[in-house]
């Protein structure tokens, strides 16, 4: 009995090791990881940073920046909030479209359209180091 | 004597959007001045960024907002001596959207002088603009005032001149506001040369009211919120015991007291625009004074825009700003603290959220 257990717990103990070292394993990226994926991030912000400054969101060629320079004004960190005009609480990407199809007399961009994306990353980015104040106004 | 209020001007503006009260009887604006500087009112529209699409289209909700400003100030009673227009006029400098903001301001009724912004610049360096409007600097004088026009957004030849592939990138570079490729605004060392000898003939006791379409004070670089030489041409001023330097292309509020020389910037008919502060990422700083205006509402297409107007009953030049869908405000010179400040938010107690918030 007290050898099936002590083998009982070797085994355990193996298992678990090797968890951890698979595991350890998975989490460890280096320097050329984290180069990559800064560059793919501000890949996108830029082409965020683009279609902010482009006229070509909408149909009216007026651009983002043209009231919001360097996204400010936009205060992103505040969303979701209670926006008074719509009468409910809304997210970034629904303030994004809301400027697209009023100022810019666009047409609204889906959830996962990657200008969305490129859109948020942009304004995100230009606002970084803000604390999160969700609802705030 | 019958002083003209504020709210009087404005309950008979309203009315007569309403269609009704028309025509006005005169009312005398008191002057405070004591000795050159006689009673006058003036009026300054600025900034409309008239910005065409192509055929007979242009941008709507930037038509709209000078036809508005044309409107109403064309309801002004006592009729303004003249009227100011801040520059950019157009947004990329074409003549499609200069003759067609010219067509709009032809229907304001008085005399207009025109300054020369950027967006009307850059493309053929201020030649079609020149063409219909005269020298994109001058001076002249009004009952007692010497007025001084400049072009204060020219900048450096090696940006100006450089290789651009054609005149309308160079445009659109300029017209980017916050483009970390741009360039700061300069009143240049000819104009300076010009100014200092059209002020020799003024004397030091007559008000100058210098208009130009950049601050001639440094606020914030990133967006040329900012002349290059403004203390220089600030020291061709200081011989003059009162100054107003009157500047638009902020699209916002804002006004300071350096030395003898009182700065107040004027709003757009178009857009507003956020202050400096709120661009986190870039160390900035408003001008001392300066209480923000409200915070401007997307949803209602005219908010945190605007035009002025402009007495002289402090006998000093004092702001009106008409703002649609907003509080009016009014910035006007307190002689015992010998700077402007606004009659009603000077106070850090007296300020509202919307002034306040982000």
């Amino acid at each position: 009995m007290r050898k099936r257990a002590v083998g009982m717990a070797v085994g355990v103990s193996i298992l678990a090791a090797l968890v951890f070292y698979l595991q350890s394993n998975a989490d460890e990226f280096t320097q050329e990881d984290l180069k990559r994926w800064e560059d793919q991030f501000m890949g996108v912000v830029s082409q965020g940073e683009k279609l902010f400054h482009s006229g070509d969101l909408g149909k009216n060629r007026v651009s983002c920046d043209q009231c919001h320079p360097n996204a400010a004004n936009t205060h992103p960190e505040t969303y979701p909030k209670f926006q008074k005009q719509l009468g409910k609480v809304v997210k970034q990407h629904e303030m994004i479209n809301w400027c697209i199809q009023n100022p810019l007399e666009g047409d609204p961009l889906a959830l996962d359209d990657p200008k969305l994306t490129a859109m948020e990353a942009y304004i995100n980015h230009e606002r970084r180091g803000v604390p999160m104040a969700p609802g705030k106004h | 004597m019958v002083r003209l209020n504020r709210r009087d001007f404005l309950k008979t503006t309203g009315a007569a959007l309403l269609g009704s009260a028309l025509p006005f009887g005169l009312v005398k604006v008191a002057s405070g001045a004591k000795g050159p500087g006689q009673d006058f009112t003036f009026g300054y529209i600025s900034d409309a960024h008239i910005q065409h699409l192509g055929g007979p289209n242009f941008v709507r909700n930037w038509d709209r907002g000078l036809i508005r400003s044309v409107q109403e100030a064309n309801l002004l009673s006592p009729r303004p001596d003249f009227f100011f227009f801040g520059g950019d006029l157009a947004q990329l400098g074409t003549k499609e959207e200069i003759d067609h903001g010219l067509e709009i301001m032809s229907k304001l009724q008085g005399k207009v002088y025109y300054v020369m912004g950027e967006h009307d610049y850059y493309l053929d360096l201020g030649q079609y603009w020149e063409s219909k409007l005269g020298p994109q600097y001058y001076s002249f004088d009004h009952k007692g005032v010497h007025f001084v026009v400049l072009n204060s957004i020219l900048t450096y030849d090696k940006w100006t001149f450089r290789n651009w592939p054609t005149p309308m990138d160079r445009m659109l570079a300029m017209a980017r506001l916050d483009n970390p490729d741009g360039s700061p605004f300069l009143v240049g060392e000819k104009q300076r040369g010009w100014l200092k000898k059209d002020l020799t003939k003024v004397d030091p006791n007559v008000p100058v009211i210098v208009c130009s379409h950049s601050p001639l004070q440094k606020i914030y670089q990133g967006w040329n919120f900012w002349t290059d030489d403004a203390e220089q041409v600030m020291e061709l001023l200081k011989p003059f015991k009162k100054v107003t330097v009157i500047y638009g292309h902020v699209h916002q509020i804002q006004y300071q007291q350096i030395g003898n020389i009182s700065l107040h910037a004027v709003m757009a008919t178009a857009w507003p625009w956020p202050y400096p502060k709120t661009y986190t990422q870039a160390k900035t700083h408003l001008p001392v004074l300066t209480v923000p205006m409200n915070r401007a509402d997307p949803f209602f297409e005219r908010d945190a825009t605007g035009w002025q107007f402009i007495d002289w009953k402090t006998g000093h030049a004092d702001m009106h700003y008409h703002l649609p869908n907003n509080k009016d405000r009014s910035v006007a010179f307190n002689r015992k603290t010998g700077r402007p400040e606004d009659k009603a938010y000077q106070n850090p107690k007296k300020r509202i959220p919307p002034q306040i918030h982000f």
